[in-house]
């Protein structure tokens, strides 16, 4: 069981929370109170849109451990419209197929169950076709 | 005390006005029809009590579902969730049986830390109970805004009538002061009985009917009293309203009650989603209003009636302002998650609702 990091990580992971360089207004995800572009100190919270589009994707079909009851699902590196590019599952493909340039939007969705059904549930980013 | 005086009493109306200042529905996207149910368990000859109902997908429960219904809500509201000062969901399938919905959602939506979370039960009227008590909260000027929210991803045992109808969806409310309202909530009604018509005893996965108590003694019961003493205690008559929006636990149980009442089959079209969705159970009655308010005008008048097995009736009369039209458009509309819709088979459905023992 993983509880301390995944309580850490709740913020960036429920809604997208990242941070804006108060230096240079780069918008960092994940968040690292150092900006990468300038260097300097970056410890303002910043909500990210949601809305960016696949950059790339891959389909898993052999999942690592917790993810196997939910194969096959697509994993994508997304590029926000503030700029940062995050890796997430898709979901609510329906019968779509993922593609490259396709517009998504971030929804919270549960990520997998930690250690077994006694285990705590982990809530996190995915992101999935704009509905409208 | 005489039941006369309880009755003129019974009115909930807050010290001051009160109203929706932002709402959102969620649906989730798959659907498993009644033909489905009905090839597998009849042989394919019987009928179903609606054309199909919505499925969460495999990452989807009552937290997520209530995330987004939130989201639209705010989007609605254009408030700062950190005005919020309750996040309380009512549902029967919290993921949870111990550790609240309320505080993952309020994290999501970046309510947290000044707010209260709770999780409310009372079978299929969980939301109203949550409703009604934000109208309280905001109309005690205790705060001035507060999310209530009706959501479920209901059970029902393979093979059981339920099993037809037992939906995922709901709505959320932020309540608000009624001077920015998108529709004023004048006041409430609530009407309930110790019936056993429903119940599923703890740590027990699905639910049971009790005998012959759904209908008459518990749905029809409570649905009409609830009707009948708002109607009574305003002075309003069914043709007052524009809508009307009955707990929804297939197509013909809402129409019944509406007739019995004598509104007319136009008044409650617009909010009459079981056919589609299916049974949200603690959702039906606050989606059903969702949706009436995505097309509603200024000056419209809506009568809801939730109910809840065990057994009660939450009744609500509500009038829409006229902000509601800018606030229409802020979110994605009831009818757009709806539209949103990929048929599922049996098969996948038993997946999906984790009904296959893989260990």
């Amino acid at each position: 069981m993983e509880i301390p990091r995944h309580w850490r990580l709740k913020k960036q992971r429920y809604g997208l929370v990242g941070e804006v360089c108060p230096h240079c207004d780069a918008k960092i995800f994940p968040p690292r109170d150092v900006c990468p572009h300038c260097g300097g100190e970056a410890k303002t919270a910043f909500n990210f849109s949601g809305r960016g589009e696949v950059y790339s994707y891959t389909v898993m079909h052999d999942a690592p451990a917790g993810f196997d009851q939910n194969t096959p699902y697509a994993v994508a590196l997304v590029k926000l419209e503030e700029g940062p590019v995050v890796t997430a599952q898709l979901t609510d493909l329906g019968e779509e197929q993922p593609r490259i340039g396709m517009p998504v939007e971030m929804v919270t969705r549960k990520i997998r169950e930690d250690a077994n059904e006694r285990g705590m549930l982990i809530y996190g980013y995915k992101f999935r076709p704009v509905l409208r | 005390m005489t039941e006369e005086h309880v009755h003129k009493n019974g009115l909930l109306k807050p010290n001051r006005p009160v109203g929706i200042i932002g709402y959102g529905a969620y649906v989730p996207r798959y659907r498993l029809p009644g033909a489905e149910v009905a090839r597998i368990w009849t042989g394919g000859t019987g009928g179903s009590p609606v054309k199909e109902k919505s499925v969460p997908g495999l990452d989807e429960d009552v937290i997520t579902m209530s995330i987004e219904a939130a989201r639209n809500a705010l989007a609605r509201a254009g408030i700062d969730p950190f005005e919020l000062r309750a996040v309380w969901v009512g549902s029967e399938s919290h993921p949870y049986a111990v550790k609240p919905t309320g505080t993952i959602v309020a994290e999501a939506i970046g309510a947290t830390p000044a707010v209260s979370a709770a999780d409310w039960e009372f079978a299929c009227k969980a939301g109203t109970e949550a409703f009604t008590a934000a109208m309280g909260l905001v109309g005690s000027k205790m705060a001035n805004y507060a999310l209530a929210i009706g959501m479920d991803t209901a059970q029902g045992r393979p093979g059981d009538a339920l099993e037809y109808t037992a939906a995922a969806g709901g709505a959320a409310y932020i309540l608000g002061p009624a001077e920015e309202a998108l529709a004023v909530v004048d006041s409430a009604y609530s009407y309930v009985s110790d019936t056993p018509d429903f119940f599923r005893r703890a740590e027990q996965k699905y639910p049971e009917h009790g005998q012959r108590f759904t209908g008459e003694p518990a749905y029809f019961t409570h649905i009409t009293s609830a009707a009948r003493a708002m109607l009574d205690l305003t002075g309003a008559a069914p043709e007052d309203f524009t809508f009307a929006v009955f707990h929804q636990p297939n197509a013909k149980f809402p129409q019944r009650a509406a007739s019995l009442l004598g509104f007319k089959p136009e008044q409650i079209t617009a909010g009459l989603l079981s056919p589609v969705i299916g049974n949200t159970y603690a959702g039906a009655a606050l989606i059903g209003l969702s949706a009436v308010l995505d097309i509603a005008k200024p000056g419209d008048r809506i009568l809801v009636v939730s109910f809840g097995s065990g057994a009660g009736s939450d009744a609500f009369d509500i009038r829409v302002t006229d902000k509601i039209t800018e606030r229409q458009k802020k979110a994605p509309t009831t009818q757009d998650y709806i539209a949103r819709r990929t048929p599922i088979d049996y098969g996948t459905y038993v997946r999906i609702r984790g009904n296959l023992a893989l260990k």
